[in-house]
């Protein structure tokens, strides 16, 4: 091994002036020179410890090895041995947390770019046409529903798929992915990219039911009767709102409406698709993680002139990807940082016309370890508004939970689940991603998805709860 | 899946269609909406359910052709199959033996109070119905209301048919002359319900509307459809679509109704451009 390579390979983007004029991607990708360049940065550690940062446990030194010497078909197959979708975690992991927190080489401040190889290899697949099928292992004649078409669902389903169990993912939208698709922007995560990845799990064999609501078309016990074991991945459901005056104005979204109206419905293509959304020149989104982010740069691809986003903590705190941080600020989001809203005013017409803030400053560390901001008595200003989208966070979907009398939920209406298996207090059945944890990532939701689908698994062959 | 068995034009622009869905009529109740769309572009259209035949597998949907995508789907014709249908979602409608109940539905509201009339009376209520529309020509579903209700009242704000007026006209004579009304349950435009919810408050009858938000989703994910009821705000989709009309805030439900208007206008106006 020669001397250590600290030049982190930079993934070429669009440019911010022209990328807010398009809903294209912003990140193009490595070239091939480039992923082999970063490839072959890899020390290949002998106790690597990129695999335990990875919630579904990737072989990241071998496909990252495989890509080095140019064998990208040998590393794709690598990858999708522990990961169906990686085209998706490629785009949307915080990798900086996981794998390039641990890498060894994140202590000389260049960890491999450890996501941007795994985006590189599976856009490298898709280019060729043909995706490889592995081979499924026979049938066992055990039938499994999963419940929701996202993150968790997708992995739940084409592993127990590969296993040999009979599988249908019940989606309530028209289009399958969840999250994938109502909530991460084009911009970030295209959509053709979901639709080949759940291709490629309908290829594995896995049947998927779109427009099917259950809850309402059958209960997870009248579900019970037909397959040996359900998988719960509804994800998070009722969007919050922070109960200050005004929030039913016209004008004020939840992160949820707006964001599935625009992905989803395609209300940026308006009227071309029959969906429409308020654009409005100035454009406020509350809250200070991924999906304000998302919402704050979709208002400027709606030709928003202004895109703010008010969050009541500083910079340092904001739950949000680094990486999507700079993005915003490069499009030029303004960041009203320590601020919180109180109020919003409209007219006769309940049109909204002004947002209320109050300016905070951070005190003592609260339970989240994070410093709790307090507001600053009368400090409160008011700013002409058109659109206000409030991005702080959901509640889970209550359609299961209420329907399914066997199921323990937590006073927020949570699933209760084991970690370690995602089985919950009903026989036969488990749940896992965000209608279990709240709001987290698509990562973590695909990890509880491997560890819920090794459970299930053994609960089908050996009938032991 | 999806097809549609049989179309009727009830009056000008107001269509039926009898779907097959055997999973959603197998679980449809009085009260229910579905989400339909028209095609991959299409917005995703709530429409209550007007009447379900389980043994057949089959629902009713009627509705009125008011923008461009209630003109899109009234192009589909007998045979086709729709794209998308998802249901049954909201929560179904109260039925139980109250005594009395007075069912109000004006104009194609009358749709959707028809299987909760139709229920309250299986359930041994006494059901009277009031039903009304601009006029004669646009009175939809008559016979059917009869069938299924103790008196008929229709009204016509033209006086081509019935009784000259609005159905709270007769909703009027009914509180003065009828002494023991145990429930009301009006639906149809959102200020003939505010109406309604006015004239009962006075005689504290328990009165149930049934909201006609703007939807998304429809299962609860997006909030588009939020109401305030009794100063709390509600999902229409998950927590409704029927609330206390004496708690509704209608003047807000009015001015979100119209917050797509300009949008509306020019889709239509694109729309019939083109045809």
């Amino acid at each position: 091994m020669g001397k250590l390579n600290l030049n982190r390979t930079a993934m070429p983007k669009q440019d911010p002036r022209e990328r807010v004029l398009n809903c294209n991607e912003v990140a193009l990708g490595y070239t091939q020179e480039q992923a082999i360049m970063e490839a072959e940065r890899c020390i290949q550690c002998k106790k690597p410890l990129c695999i335990e940062g990875c919630p579904v446990e990737i072989d990241i030194p071998a496909f990252i090895k495989l890509i080095a010497e140019g064998d990208f078909q040998g590393s794709i197959r690598k990858m999708k041995e522990k990961n169906v979708l990686p085209a998706i975690c490629g785009r949307v992991c915080p990798q900086e947390e996981q794998c390039e927190k641990v890498c060894i080489l994140e202590k000389k401040g260049a960890p491999i770019a450890i996501g941007r190889l795994e985006r590189f290899i599976a856009d490298w697949e898709a280019a060729q046409g043909a995706i490889e099928i592995p081979p499924s292992k026979p049938s066992t004649g055990r039938k499994v529903a999963v419940v929701g078409s996202g993150p968790a669902g997708l992995t739940v389903a084409s592993d127990l798929v590969q296993l040999g169990h009979k599988v249908t993912m019940f989606e309530a939208l028209h289009e399958p992915g969840g999250v994938l698709i109502y909530g991460i922007p084009e911009f970030r995560l295209p959509k053709a990219i979901v639709k080949r990845e759940v291709e490629y799990v309908q290829k594995l064999g896995v049947e998927l039911k779109l427009n099917a609501v259950i809850g309402k078309i059958a209960t997870v016990d009248e579900l019970l009767e037909e397959y040996d074991a359900v998988f719960i991945g509804t994800g998070a459901g009722l969007p919050w709102f922070m109960g200050i005056p005004g929030e039913n104005l016209n004008g004020v979204y939840s992160a949820n409406e707006y964001l599935t109206r625009a992905n989803l419905m395609k209300a940026y293509r308006f009227p071309e698709f029959d969906t429409p959304i308020i654009k409005g020149n100035r454009v406020a989104t509350i809250g200070g993680g991924n999906v304000a982010m998302d919402s704050a740069r979709t208002a400027l691809r709606l030709g928003a002139k202004e895109s703010m986003v008010i969050y009541r903590r500083s910079r340092q705190e904001m739950p949000a990807r680094e990486e999507e941080i700079e993005n915003a600020e490069e499009e030029g989001v303004v960041f009203n940082f320590l601020t919180n809203p109180v109020a919003y005013h409209g007219d006769e017409q309940n049109w909204l016309r002004e947002m209320e803030c109050i300016r905070m400053e951070l005190g003592e560390p609260d339970a989240s370890g994070r410093r709790r901001p307090v507001p600053i008595e009368g400090s409160n200003y008011r700013t002409s508004i058109d659109v206000v989208v409030v991005a702080i966070g959901n509640s889970p979907n209550p359609l299961i939970p209420q329907t399914t009398p066997g199921l323990e939920c937590s006073k927020w209406g949570n699933i209760k689940a084991d970690e370690g298996t995602g089985k919950t207090s009903q026989r036969g059945v488990f749940a896992g991603g965000d209608i279990v944890t709240g709001a987290a990532t698509v990562i973590l939701a695909m990890g509880a998805g491997r560890k819920a689908a090794n459970a299930i698994d053994e609960y089908l062959r050996t009938g032991i709860w | 899946m999806n097809k549609i068995l049989k179309k009727l034009e009830l009056a000008p622009g107001i269509k039926l269609f009898e779907v097959d869905v055997p999973e959603v009529a197998a679980k449809a109740l009085p009260g229910h909406f579905v989400i339909v769309r028209n095609s991959d572009r299409g917005e995703r259209i709530p429409l209550t359910i007007a009447d379900t035949d389980k043994s057949r597998g089959v629902i009713t949907l009627i509705f009125q052709e008011v923008g461009k995508s209630t003109l899109e789907l009234g192009l589909f014709r007998e045979g086709d199959n729709l794209p998308c249908v998802v249901g049954p979602l909201g929560k179904p409608s109260e039925i139980e033996k109250f005594g009395t109940v007075v069912c109000i539905g004006g104009g194609v509201g009358v749709a959707p109070i028809f299987p909760i009339i139709k229920g309250l009376k299986a359930a041994g209520n006494r059901v009277l119905s009031i039903i009304g529309a601009r006029n004669k020509e646009l009175l939809i579903l008559e016979n059917e209301v009869r069938m299924y209700s103790d008196e008929t009242y229709v009204t016509t704000d033209d006086g081509s048919y019935g009784t000259k007026g609005f159905v709270c006209d007769q909703l009027g004579s009914l509180l003065t002359n009828e002494t023991n009304i145990d429930r009301v349950v009006a639906i149809g435009p959102s200020i003939m319900m505010k109406a309604v919810a006015e004239m009962t408050r006075p005689y504290k009858i328990p009165t149930i509307v049934s909201l006609n938000s703007i939807m998304v989703d429809g299962t609860g994910m997006c909030g588009a459809c939020r109401v305030e009821v009794g100063g709390e705000t509600k999902f229409t989709c998950v927590d409704g679509p029927e609330f206390d009309g004496h708690l509704v805030d209608f003047e807000m439900l009015m001015k979100r109704l119209s917050m797509y208007s300009s949008q509306e206008k020019k889709a239509l106006d694109d729309y019939k451009g083109k045809i």
